[in-house]
């Protein structure tokens, strides 16, 4: 079987709301050139903006200096998005699911959007080096057997 | 470039917000603006007309519960309308079809307040 082949993309952009957009339409096009399914694309789109929401956010708390590195790497098989910061460390751990009844007493909604990328996506996964960098990894099997 | 916009139109007791284009992080300012303005003028039976939104992300999402409390405590409601597939399945995803109303036609939402006295919901 000959080996997978990748192609890969990159796209790096300051820690503000305003660049949602564009991180947004980056996915599109290049899944789309991808030949990737519109509702996948939807969900990954989603995905993307809930984790770089999450990073303007939390990791940097609104600095808008910071920067956020998206990395894709995709196949006929497999999309991945590599979302990179320098912000403060993550422990994905200690975010539980949310409880909607308990979010909607308490009028907060964090935590939604970790909770979409997890439903959206077939594999999430979170490396935090305190200090260097955070990396969350988002993949959609795109032929699943 | 995300747009959002919001208009609203007063009809009768109730006030019906439209929105239009990208609702995110970015844009959701904008419609907390239109529900505290709302509240202000001291229009509490709200619904809210999806028909032009494109896209909504888990922070569009949290003005709607944001808000809630505070306009079912005056005994209003925020009633959610003309949603696409798309739009609806996020909704859907997070249980918010538990916590509001949602309705195929504006007129269905409007009909609804009419029918029912709010109660106060504590």
């Amino acid at each position: 079987m000959p080996k997978e082949k990748f192609k890969e993309k990159e796209l790096t952009v300051k820690s503000r709301t305003e660049n949602l957009s564009a991180i947004r339409e980056f996915i599109r096009k290049t899944a789309e050139e991808a030949g990737v399914a519109a509702e996948v694309i939807d969900d990954m789109i989603l995905a993307v903006d809930e984790a770089c929401t999450n990073i303007i956010k939390h990791a940097y708390k609104s600095y808008p200096e910071g920067e956020i590195v998206i990395h894709l790497k995709y196949s006929d098989k497999k999309f991945t998005i590599e979302i990179i910061d320098y912000g403060s460390a993550f422990e994905p751990k200690k975010i539980p699911d949310p409880d909607l009844q308990r979010y909607y007493q308490q009028r907060r909604v964090g935590g939604l959007g970790m909770y979409l990328m997890k439903t959206l996506m077939d594999d999430v996964k979170y490396i935090s080096i305190p200090g260097k960098y955070n990396r969350v990894s988002l993949s959609k099997n795109l032929n699943p057997a | 470039m995300a747009e959002f916009s919001t208009s609203v139109k007063d009809q009768g007791d109730v006030s019906i917000i439209y929105l239009v284009g990208y609702l995110d992080a970015h844009t959701a300012p904008a419609l907390e603006n239109t529900f505290s303005g709302l509240i202000e003028r001291g229009r509490y039976m709200l619904v809210v007309n999806f028909k032009d939104l494109a896209y909504i992300s888990s922070a569009g999402l949290g003005v709607f519960m944001a808000f809630i409390e505070k306009i079912r405590d005056n005994s209003g409601d925020i009633k959610l309308t003309n949603m696409s597939d798309k739009v609806f399945n996020i909704f859907d995803l997070l249980g918010f079809p538990l916590l509001y109303e949602i309705f195929k036609t504006e007129e269905e939402a409007v009909n609804k307040f009419k029918e029912t006295p709010q109660q106060n919901n504590n």
